[in-house]
């Protein structure tokens, strides 16, 4: 074979073994998003994602720092309760935090939040929280050292 | 190259009730990795041919055709009988037994020019032996598959696997020289011109066992002990099965002279215990007896010696003990990053280059990128396997497919290891590459248990029909997550605080 088809069959052979690889690992990656390793749980059957269309409402609330971070909740009707109390919704572990702290309660399409009377105080962005105040998509509310936001 | 979506083969509507998503079984994907596979391995043999030959033969027909026959009806018993089954385990093992065959076939080219510029008769063809040993493999394959339905029903014959690995493994260490015996090793039986190594079916027998075993005993191996230094020691009479593993691995070493087999098995038990208790005692504590193992070994036997000797420096002595490994380092070096081509090296120049040499081999003519490509499809194949016992939900399985992920793991670490003077060569068999009937039959059924295994982590789970609503008065007591808080909009009466 002349020295030169050696050399590119050469180099080709090994370009497409690595091919292989990358595409193996191509596999490899797309399965860890998709957590098919692990079974998908699908609660109810279906998705929860019925009410798609109205991206403006608050369908989930999101602990973006402190301990509980990456904390998600999903909201329906019902008040979200914070706090160190064994009974909130969110049951913070915090020297900062307050038994019973604050609570985030629906009312029409939007919600508010509330100071249950804390010693440390609830923040919503800056500002303190004095009475019912509504919480904005994204907005941070800051109780001890975490911050939670509504998302849609 | 397309990104291989996931959302391929979908089972038909059965259980597609209130929008559940049907989960992706893989197959397409698999389909398409082995038709890869094949298009490498097809490539891989005409460069071998043109290189070497000059011209193509008829074998690289046979070859093929051979090959792509086993690639499908493998894919095809999977398709039947596994269907959520991982989609990279087949292709990686296809891609390797390929590249195993390739490398084989070459060997014989040049073994054949050899013996006929010596006017020695040619010598038989290793390949189509390989090829039908890797038939023998695929029906293997296909009947673990399509026998063991669930590999759960495994752990009810884990004592019986026991037994019949146990008998398999002392077998050859029993029978006479003149049946057992091949190059100083006791390994074989052989009964006219094939023989087998009973040795590689009885690490998977034991595999089951070791796992149904420690299922079953798990508790009182992770739950007893005293404290000492900061990690809980097993009780003394705890660790019999490690001590049993060790005689066993000891036994092998004396019998049958075989180094690999006995570090491989030590190492799958001392795994699987770790696995099954999480104690870093039992590793330290085996780390330890395989110290003290090895020490006497070494002071022992002249063959371990010998060994060690040759692995501190083949050079010494060239000519005579060391001229395997000095071979193999050359090709090593010969093929340097990029490798000389296939077929164009001299990889015949090592003894064994078909079987333990193999990876030298490989690494003369496809070089360190080749050989790094090779690792990472045996990576992937591995991490596959454990991955599988991760998802897997009882704990049988969780042991058995770390086990034997592990078993392959650790022989490739032994060989290669061996083979590039990392560690003393010992002589195993690379998984599915080197030329060897048993290792290869073995290693097919080992992937078919893999397999199946992945199958369960990865089907859907079958839907339980709803519980029936219960009345209030009749329903029992249940722990529901977010207690009802009442939508009161008033301040909530309750002890408020800071700071206790």
């Amino acid at each position: 074979m002349p020295e030169l088809v050696l050399q590119l069959t050469r180099a080709g052979f090994l370009a497409l073994l690595w091919l292989f690889v990358l595409v193996a690992l191509r596999v490899v990656r797309s399965d860890l998003y998709a957590a098919s390793g692990l079974r998908a749980i699908m609660p109810g059957g279906g998705r929860v994602s019925a009410k798609a269309g109205r991206s403006r409402t608050a369908r989930q609330l999101q602990v973006t720092q402190g301990p509980l971070a990456g904390t998600r909740i999903t909201l329906d009707s019902r008040p979200i309760l914070i706090g160190r109390a064994d009974d909130s919704t969110l049951k913070l572990d915090d020297d900062y935090a307050s038994t019973r702290h604050a609570r985030i309660s629906q009312q029409g399409e939007e919600w508010y939040v509330e100071d249950l009377g804390s010693t440390n105080g609830t923040y919503l962005d800056r500002a303190k929280v004095t009475g019912p105040t509504r919480v904005p998509l994204g907005v941070p509310v800051r109780i001890g050292k975490t911050v939670i936001e509504l998302r849609s | 190259m397309a990104a291989p979506g996931l959302s391929a083969a979908r089972p038909g509507g059965a259980n597609g009730r209130e929008g559940a998503p049907a989960l992706p079984t893989g197959r397409t994907i698999e389909l398409l990795l082995l038709v890869f596979a094949a298009v490498i391995v097809t490539g891989a043999l005409v460069l071998v041919e043109a290189n070497q030959e000059q011209e193509l033969t008829p074998t690289l027909l046979y070859v093929g055709l051979a090959y792509l026959v086993v690639l499908t009806l493998a894919h095809l018993a999977v398709r039947k009988f596994a269907p959520y089954a991982d989609p990279l385990i087949l292709p990686s093992v296809a891609l390797l037994n390929g590249l195993g065959l390739v490398m084989i076939h070459r060997l014989d080219l040049a073994d054949q020019d050899r013996a006929a510029l010596l006017g020695q008769p040619v010598p038989d063809s290793l390949v189509f032996k390989q090829i039908l040993w890797t038939a023998v493999g695929l029906a293997l394959f296909i009947a673990v598959l399509w026998l063991v339905k669930d590999h759960r029903t495994l752990a009810r014959y884990g004592f019986t696997c026991g037994l019949v690995g146990l008998v398999l493994l002392a077998l050859p260490g029993l029978l006479p020289s003149s049946i057992s015996e091949v190059n100083g090793a006791k390994l074989w039986i052989r009964i006219g011109g094939a023989g087998i190594q009973p040795g590689e079916f009885a690490k998977i027998l034991l595999i089951i066992f070791f796992a149904a075993f420690l299922v079953q005993k798990r508790d009182l191996f992770s739950t007893a002990g005293r404290r000492f230094l900061g990690m809980e020691l097993p009780r003394a009479r705890d660790l019999a099965p490690l001590l049993v593993a060790w005689g066993l691995s000891v036994g092998v070493l004396v019998v049958e002279r075989d180094l690999g087999s006995s570090l491989l098995f030590f190492g799958i038990l001392l795994v699987l215990l770790y696995a099954a208790t999480e104690r870093v005692s039992w590793m330290l504590i085996g780390i330890g007896f395989f110290v003290i193992g090895a020490l006497i070994a070494y002071q022992l036997f002249g063959h371990v010696q010998v060994r060690v000797q040759v692995w501190l420096d083949p050079f010494s002595d060239y000519d005579n003990r060391g001229y395997q490994i000095a071979q193999a380092l050359f090709g090593l070096g010969t093929g340097g990053v990029g490798g000389t081509g296939l077929g164009a090296g001299r990889p015949d120049l090592v003894p064994f280059a078909e079987s333990d040499f193999i990876f030298s081999s490989l690494g003369e003519e496809l070089g360190l990128i080749g050989l790094a490509s090779i690792l990472v499809v045996y990576l992937v194949l591995i991490t596959r396997g454990l991955r599988s016992a991760l998802a897997v939900r009882d704990s049988f399985g969780k042991l058995l497919a770390t086990g034997l992920s592990f078993a392959v793991a650790l022989q490739i670490f032994v060989v290669i290891g061996g083979v590039t003077k990392l560690i003393p060569l010992t002589g195993l068999t690379l998984p599915f590459l080197s030329y060897g009937g048993s290792s290869l039959v073995a290693n097919y059924a080992l992937v078919a248990m893999l397999l199946r295994i992945s199958n369960a982590a990865r089907a859907p789970l079958t839907r339980r029909p709803a519980a029936p609503a219960v009345p209030i008065a009749d329903a029992g007591t249940e722990l529901v997550q977010r207690p009802a808080v009442g939508p009161t909009t008033g301040p909530v009466p309750g002890p408020t605080g800071g700071r206790p």
